[in-house]
């Protein structure tokens, strides 16, 4: 149904992200087209290459072209306490559940560069559970662990992130949390103890212990529904039973197939309950 | 040659809520195709612009989801912070990559993701608004033989919008705020009021 020119640049698009697969393991033919096509258009153009085709032999003879290319299929938009209402929620409704576990496993799945999971690690610290939980935070993109892993974050957004703390239900002052060095700022390393950074990779990596908690947000309006609903299976068989699944405020589990095993905890910040 | 229309593509910001207002109410409940919005939006707004629209709209106004198929005389509204894009499958999704002028939603990525999809048979609608997001996409859907409307800059209470557009690219009609409405009814619906 597309027009003939997507039609072809589709064909051009499927064997590069075939050869991507091939060379490097990478899976995403799975993804989202328009998305792809469009970080795929706009590396075309920065990059000067003519075509697509020579697009993918480059980036079959050139690792480091294939990184720029990973970087450009990752969308890491991460705040501190984004979606201050979701913290909010999870401390009512989530923290009361975990506390009554003698020990917490969370996985934030897709963590990007990190900022969410030291959010969570801030709350769960004020709740005084921090000491009884491993937090296991992943993303496919190395670099982007290794930023994470890090914790240094530029200074400007530090206003932007105090607010969200606030608004989150943050009980203290959010400076105790950060030492702030020219423009940058760095997280305390105590919070990092709890946390454990790797990578991983949703669609082509397995099933990861037995979670209390797990984070996937803004991570699978990146797939195609067969993905969507693999990764939600992977998900699921990661979860204990009784265990909370938080996903993205526009994510659904409408086409997980898995819909009917899961309870609401939040409809609006989107958390579930997996069903004993 | 007659072309059947198959979508609508529109974008609005600063003045948009009354824009908008304006031409979806002209639109009827039979109305034959999807209409696709963005509204330029705080990130942290909730989406009282779709039930307004909702309320004083003959076609459904709902907040576009991720992965929903097409429906006719149904308006999607992009969600704040998020990105509307059209999948060829036409279906929707979503997405947090970064600004595009500024805006997220914008504009252009809703106007070039429509426009690879449905060609010819698009017709993209650019209305007020106080910067130049929605240029590169209007032209996107021109250079796909798309049909492409401006709303006229003096009709406009932000006119750098659709002056920006009009720079950007050949327009089809330039048309006063009132007369964008009955137009899309004729080009879809034909003269029959």
């Amino acid at each position: 149904m597309a027009t003939p020119q997507l039609e072809t640049e589709q064909i051009e698009i499927r064997l590069l992200l075939e050869a991507i697969y091939l060379k490097y393991g990478y899976d995403f033919r799975d993804y989202m087209q328009a998305h792809i096509r469009r970080r795929v258009r706009h590396r075309l153009k920065d990059s000067g290459m003519s075509s697509i085709s020579e697009m993918q032999h480059r980036v079959l003879t050139d690792p480091d072209f294939f990184g720029t290319l990973l970087l450009d299929f990752s969308i890491n938009v991460t705040e501190i306490f984004r979606d201050p209402a979701f913290y909010g929620t999870i401390r009512e409704e989530v923290v009361p559940m975990l506390k009554t576990y003698p020990f917490v496993k969370i996985w934030h799945a897709g963590c990007a560069t990190g900022e969410e999971v030291y959010s969570m690690a801030i709350l769960l610290r004020e709740e005084e559970i921090y000491e009884k939980t491993q937090i296991y935070a992943t993303d496919f993109n190395e670099t982007v662990v290794r930023k994470a892993r890090q914790g240094i974050y530029p200074i400007g957004q530090m206003k932007t992130y105090t607010k969200n703390y606030q608004r989150a239900g943050g009980r203290r002052s959010f400076a105790e949390y950060y030492t702030a060095r020219y423009d940058a700022v760095i997280f305390d390393p105590a919070l990092r103890e709890q946390i454990i950074f790797a990578d991983h990779n949703l669609v082509t990596d397995s099933v990861f212990g037995e979670m209390q908690m797990i984070l996937c947000r803004n991570v699978l309006i990146y797939f195609n529904r067969d993905l969507q609903r693999r990764v939600f299976r992977l998900l699921y068989d990661s979860l204990v039973p009784g265990g909370f699944l938080c996903l993205g405020s526009k994510e659904s589990l409408a086409y997980s197939g898995l819909a009917d095993r899961f309870e609401p905890v939040s409809e609006k910040e989107k958390i579930f309950k997996k069903q004993w | 040659m007659n072309i059947t229309y198959e979508a609508v593509a529109m974008g609005a910001s600063a003045g948009g809520m009354n824009a908008l207002r304006t031409v979806l109410s002209a639109l009827p409940e039979t109305f034959p195709a999807p209409v696709l919005v963005v509204q330029h939006i705080s990130p942290d707004s909730d989406n009282y612009l779709v039930s307004y629209l909702d309320d004083n709209c003959a076609v459904t106004v709902r907040e576009a989801e991720e992965k929903e198929p097409l429906q006719p005389g149904t308006v999607y509204v992009a969600p704040p912070d998020y990105h509307l894009l059209v999948e060829s499958d036409r279906t929707l999704s979503l997405s947090l990559e970064e600004k595009v002028c500024y805006a997220r939603p914008a504009i252009d990525v809703l106007f070039e993701t429509a426009a690879d999809v449905f060609g010819p048979a698009l017709v993209g609608v650019v209305l007020t608004g106080a910067n130049r997001d929605g240029s590169n996409g209007l032209r996107a859907i021109r250079e796909r033989q798309g049909l492409t409307v401006v709303q006229s800059p003096e009709s406009a209470l932000a006119p750098e919008m659709p002056r920006a557009a009009l720079s950007a690219t050949p327009v089809d009609h330039v048309v006063p705020l009132n007369g964008i409405g009955p137009l899309l009814h004729k080009l879809f619906m034909g003269d029959h009021v």
